[in-house]
C-alpha cells in the first residue's frame, strides 16, 4: 500500500431525526483521515468526533463491510456508492478523494425507501417483493441429484452474473422514476435461466412485478443509471428478459 | 449443576443417524402449526432452519438484527461448500470427509456429529441445486471442483469466489416463500437481548427492536440460536461489523454451557491491518492457495528493504525466495490446513522476514500466470484480484498480494448433544453458534457445510424429538410471569449502560480489548500472558463500567447503544476465552501453546489430558466459572500427530 499524504476534509451529512422529521446538512470538519481508509473508516472517525463532542453520531447503515451483504447506501457526491465504478461504500476507498475536497453524503432517496434516521432507509420493500414469487418452490429433502440436469456453462455463468445482486437498492435510488426494475429482473433472470427455475418462470415474473407496482416503485424508461451506478455491474439486459418473460406470462393468461 | 449428556445413538458410526432418524418422535402434521419455534438469526443455519421449519408447518418466528435476513454474515464467505459427492472420481467418499474433518480438527471433534455432517454433505448440494444456486459448471453442464485446504482429493463446490452469498440467497428465497405463505414472521432489525427460562426449560426470548427500542417478549415452545461466532471480541475480524456474542453469552448466564471457547481460527490468507481507523479484515479466499505461492524473502536484509521501500517483491529473484509452505510440508504445500499456514506466516514474520510493517508475506501469482496464463487465473480468481486492487491500489497480475493472519472463525459455542441441544432444555443451537464439529481447527469450506447441515437436515428432524412432548405446552402469556421479569431485567440492564455516562466512545474500549485479545490470547498462547491478558481484561471491564459514553436515548434508534451491549458482553466473554486457554495445556488446531510444541514447532496435543471437550458453566458474577468435561472417544479413526509433510 503506496504511503500518501492524509486528508482535511469538509463533510456535509444529511441529519433527519426520524420518517416524519424535516432533514438538513450538516458540516463537519475532517483533519488527517488515512487515503488507505474506506469511506465508512472516515465515517467513523466523523461519529467518534460527534461522541467526543457529545453529540449524536450519524446513523448509517453498514455491515460486512467487505461489498457483498449490501447493506451499506449512501448518495456521495451525487453517486450511489460514490465515485468509483463497481465498488460498495465500503470498498470506496479515501483515495478516490482530494485532500481539501468537500464531500456530500446523502441518504437513498426514493418513495419506495423511506428515511428510517439520517443516512438509514428502509428497504424491506425488497424483501416483500421476494416473498411474492423469488424462489423455485421446493421444499427440503426429495429433490434430485444435483447432476441429474446438467446445465450448459454459458447459462450458468449468466444466471450466477444476475444472481450477484446484493439487494442494496443503488438502482431504485439512481433511477429517476424510482423503479426496482434491476433488481426484479436479476432475480426473475437468475430462475428463468435455470431448468429448474423454468416451471414457475411465469408466474414468478407476473407475481414478482404485481407486487413491485403494489409497492410504489416507478417504470422503466430505459436510461441505463441503474446498470452504470450497480456496484456489482447487474446488466440492463437483465431487464429486457424480465420483460420477455412477463409478456410471455401474460399471453398465456 | 449441569450435566453432559451427547445423547449420541446406539449403533456403528455409519448407521447412527438412519437408526436415530427410525426411532426418534414425530409430530403429527395437524399438530405442527400449534406449536411455535423462534429462530434467532437468518444466516446459512438460522435461515435454512427456519424455512424448512415453516415448510413442515411449524409456527415459526425468526429475527435477526440486520434490515433483511439477506445480510446475515454467511453471505461473506467466498471460496466454497464441502460435500462428499465423489463427482471428480479422485478417492473421496463420506468416511474420507468425516476422516479429513475429525483430523484437520486436530482430533478434537465428536466422531458421531461429523460422520453425520459428511453423511448429509451430499444432500445439501442436490439441495441448492434444486433452489437455483448458479454453482460453477463445466463444459459438460456437469458440476465443478475445487480443491482447499486439509484435502487431497477436489470436493468443493462453488459459485464464483461468492459462495456464502449464492448459499445464503437460496436459503433467503426458501425463507421469503414461507414468509408469504405467514408459516414464519419475520423480525428483522430485532435484537435478541435474553432467553426466557421457566421451570427448567428455555420458552421463549426478549428482543429489543432497533428502530423503536422497544423491548418485546416472546413465546415458543423451542428457541434455536444461530447467532454465529463471537471473533469480534478481537475488534479487528473478518466478521461483520454486527457480528457479536451476546446471544450466545446471555444463553451462558442462563445456564447453558459454553464449549472450548479457546479454539479461535486465524485466517492466513487476509489483507494485512494498514492503520489504527481500520474497522475490519478483509479475507482473501483460501482458494487463492489452490494457484498462488506463499514466500517470503530468504534474506532478512532483503526483508528490510521491501519494508523501507528501497526494494520491490519483483526484485527477489526465486532463488532468494523462501516458499516456507512448500519447504516445510512437501506433501501439502500451500495447501496445508488454515491453522498450520497462519503459524508458519506468523513463524517468518517473527523472526524478521516480513514485509509490510513487518506484519505481511506474499502470495504470488505470476507462476500460476506463467503457467496457466492471465486469462485462465483471471477466470479463476478474477473478482477476488478486483476486490484486492480495489482496498490496496495494488494489481495482484503485476505485483504479489500481500496477506496476514487474521481472526476468522469461532471453533467453539454452546455445547450442544447430537441433537444440538443445549444444557438448557427447549434450546438449541446451530452454525458457528455451536462448538460441535470442527473441533479445534475447521477446514476451509466446511463452515458453510455445517450451517446448511443443522438448518436443513439436522434440526428439522431433532427438534421434533422434543416438541413430541411439548404438544400440551400452553402458549404462555409474555405480559406476566417470568416473561414480565426477563424483561425488566433487560431494561434494568440497558439504563445501567445509558446511565454510566462517561467519556470514552464504545468503539475507543472495544479497540482497547481487541488489542490484549490479540498480544495475550492470539496466536502464540503462554502461561504468563493468559493470566496478566486475563486482569487486564478484568481491569478495562471496570473501565468500561466507569467511562462508557452512549449518547442519545434507550427507546430510539441507537448504535451506540447496540454497540455497547455487545462489547459489555465480549469483555466477559473475552475472559473465558483466555481462561480456557489457560486451563488447556496443550497445542491442538487454533490453539497454540508457545510451552507445547515439536522440535519442528508443530502444535503438540496432550492426548492423555486433554481429549475431551472442555464446557463452562457460569456460576454467577466475579465468581469462577466450573468446567465440565466431555470426554471424546475415537473409535473410528486413530488418534495421530497430525502431518501434513
Amino acid at each position: 500500500m503506496s504511503e500518501v499524504q492524509n486528508l482535511n476534509l469538509t463533510v456535509k451529512v444529511w441529519r433527519q431525526k426520524g420518517p416524519k422529521e424535516q432533514g438538513h446538512f450538516e458540516t463537519n470538519e475532517l483533519k488527517g483521515i488515512s487515503p488507505n481508509s474506506s469511506f465508512l473508516e472516515m465515517m467513523d472517525v466523523l461519529n467518534e468526533q460527534l461522541i467526543n463532542e457529545g453529540k449524536e453520531p450519524v446513523a448509517f447503515d453498514h455491515d460486512c463491510r467487505e461489498g457483498i451483504c449490501g447493506m451499506c447506501s449512501l448518495y456521495i457526491n451525487g453517486h450511489a456508492h460514490g465515485p468509483d465504478d463497481h465498488v460498495t461504500t465500503c470498498q470506496l476507498h479515501m483515495r478516490k478523494f482530494k485532500d481539501g475536497d468537500t464531500i456530500t453524503v446523502e441518504p437513498w432517496r426514493s418513495a419506495g425507501f423511506p428515511v428510517i434516521k439520517d443516512l438509514m432507509v428502509d428497504r424491506s420493500a425488497y424483501d416483500k417483493i421476494m416473498a411474492a414469487g423469488g424462489f423455485i418452490s421446493v421444499n427440503t429433502g426429495g429433490v434430485p441429484d444435483g447432476n441429474a440436469i446438467p446445465i450448459p456453462k454459458k447459462d450458468a455463468d449468466e444466471a450466477m452474473d444476475a444472481a450477484s445482486c446484493i439487494g442494496c437498492g443503488a438502482c431504485v435510488a439512481t433511477c429517476k422514476n424510482g423503479s426496482a426494475m434491476l433488481f426484479v429482473s436479476a432475480k426473475v433472470s437468475q430462475l428463468a435461466l435455470l431448468p429448474q427455475g423454468r416451471v414457475e418462470a411465469a408466474r414468478r415474473a407476473k407475481a414478482m412485478v404485481a407486487k413491485m407496482d403494489e409497492l410504489g416503485f416507478g417504470n422503466c424508461t430505459n436510461t441505463g443509471a441503474c446498470e452504470a451506478e450497480c456496484p456489482k455491474g447487474v446488466s440492463i439486459s437483465n431487464i429486457a428478459r424480465l420483460n420477455r418473460e412477463f409478456l410471455c406470462a401474460k399471453f398465456q393468461d | 449443576m449441569a450435566t453432559l449428556d451427547s445423547r449420541i445413538p446406539e449403533g456403528h458410526l455409519f448407521e447412527k443417524w438412519s437408526n436415530y432418524k427410525a426411532h426418534q418422535k414425530l409430530v403429527n402434521p395437524a399438530n405442527k402449526r400449534k406449536l411455535d419455534v423462534i429462530v434467532v438469526g437468518s444466516g446459512l443455519a438460522g435461515g435454512a432452519a427456519a424455512a424448512s421449519l415453516g415448510e413442515l408447518g411449524f409456527n415459526v418466528k425468526c429475527f435477526c438484527y440486520q434490515d433483511s435476513p439477506r445480510r446475515a454474515h454467511s453471505i461473506a464467505a467466498q471460496g466454497g461448500i464441502n460435500a462428499a459427492k465423489n463427482y471428480q472420481n479422485d478417492g473421496d467418499s463420506v468416511y474420507r470427509l468425516f476422516y479429513d474433518t475429525i483430523k484437520g480438527g486436530d482430533y478434537r471433534a465428536r466422531e458421531a456429529n461429523v460422520y453425520r455432517l459428511a453423511e448429509v454433505s451430499n444432500n445439501i448440494i442436490d439441495q441448492c441445486v434444486a433452489q437455483g444456486v448458479p454453482f460453477a459448471r463445466d463444459y459438460g453442464g456437469l458440476l465443478a471442483n475445487r480443491s482447499f485446504g486439509g484435502a487431497q482429493v477436489s470436493r468443493t463446490f462453488y459459485a464464483k469466489g461468492q459462495t456464502g452469498q449464492q448459499l445464503l440467497l437460496g436459503a433467503y428465497s426458501a425463507l421469503s416463500r414461507q414468509i408469504g405463505k405467514g408459516t414464519v414472521t419475520m423480525y428483522p432489525r430485532t435484537e435478541m437481548m435474553d432467553i426466557v427460562v421457566v421451570d427448567g426449560k428455555c420458552r421463549g426470548i426478549v428482543t429489543r427492536n432497533l428502530i423503536t427500542g422497544e423491548i418485546d417478549a416472546h413465546f415458543g415452545h423451542a428457541v434455536i440460536l444461530a447467532t454465529g461466532g463471537y471473533g469480534n471480541v478481537f475488534f479487528l475480524s473478518t466478521n461483520a461489523m454486527g457480528s457479536n456474542g451476546s446471544a450466545a453469552w446471555k444463553a451462558y448466564k442462563k445456564g447453558a454451557c459454553f464449549a472450548n471457547p479457546c479454539y479461535i481460527q486465524i485466517h492466513p490468507t487476509c489483507i494485512p491491518v494498514h492503520g489504527e481507523f481500520q474497522s475490519k479484515l478483509t479475507l482473501m479466499s483460501e482458494s487463492l492457495r489452490n494457484d498462488g505461492r506463499i514466500w517470503a524473502p530468504k534474506k532478512a536484509e532483503d526483508a528490510e528493504a521491501i519494508r523501507n521501500g528501497k526494494k520491490k517483491a519483483q526484485d527477489i529473484p526465486d532463488e532468494d525466495r523462501d516458499f516456507y509452505l512448500e519447504r516445510r510440508y512437501p506433501a501439502f504445500g500451500n495447501l496445508v490446513p488454515r491453522d498450520v499456514a497462519s503459524r508458519a506466516a506468523k513463524e517468518r514474520c517473527d523472526h524478521g522476514f516480513g514485509v509490510e510493517n513487518g506484519g505481511a508475506v506474499f502470495l504470488d501469482f505470476k507462476y500460476a500466470i506463467e503457467r496457466l496464463g492471465k486469462d485462465v487465473v483471471e477466470a479463476r480468481y478474477g473478482n477476488l484480484f478486483q476486490m484486492y486492487e480495489k482496498i490496496t491500489n495494488d494489481n495482484p497480475y503485476e505485483t504479489p498480494m500481500k496477506i496476514y493472519p487474521a481472526i476468522h472463525y469461532t471453533m467453539g459455542g454452546i455445547w450442544v448433544d447430537y441433537e444440538l441441544q443445549t444444557t438448557i432444555p427447549g434450546l438449541f443451537a446451530a452454525g458457528e453458534a455451536n462448538f460441535s464439529d470442527h473441533g479445534a481447527n475447521r477446514l476451509g469450506a466446511s463452515a458453510l457445510m455445517q450451517g446448511l447441515s443443522d438448518g436443513y437436515f439436522v434440526l428439522p428432524y431433532t427438534i421434533q424429538n422434543y416438541l413430541a412432548d411439548e404438544l400440551h405446552t400452553p402458549r404462555m402469556d409474555t405480559n406476566s410471569g417470568e416473561f414480565a421479569k426477563v424483561k425488566e431485567d433487560v431494561k434494568a440492564h440497558i439504563e445501567k449502560l445509558m446511565n454510566v455516562k462517561g467519556t470514552e466512545s464504545v468503539d475507543s474500549i472495544h479497540k482497547k480489548l481487541g488489542h490484549i485479545m490479540w498480544e495475550h490470547v492470539g496466536m502464540g498462547r503462554t502461561k504468563e500472558g493468559l493470566q496478566e491478558g486475563i486482569k487486564m481484561i478484568q481491569e478495562l471491564r471496570k473501565e468500561f463500567w466507569e467511562k462508557v459514553r452512549i449518547p442519545g436515548n434507550a427507546n430510539e434508534l441507537n448504535v451506540e447503544l447496540e454497540k455497547a451491549n455487545r462489547v459489555a458482553d465480549f469483555l466477559e466473554l473475552g475472559e473465558l476465552i483466555a481462561r480456557d486457554a489457560l486451563h488447556r495445556e496443550e497445542s491442538c488446531g487454533g490453539h497454540f501453546r508457545e510451552e507445547y510444541q515439536t522440535e519442528e514447532g508443530e502444535a503438540l496435543r496432550q492426548d492423555d489430558k486433554f481429549a475431551y471437550v472442555g464446557a463452562w458453566e457460569y456460576k454467577g458474577e466475579d465468581v469462577e466459572p466450573e468446567l465440565h468435561k466431555e470426554e471424546l472417544k475415537f473409535e473410528y479413526c486413530e488418534l495421530k500427530q497430525r502431518n501434513y509433510k
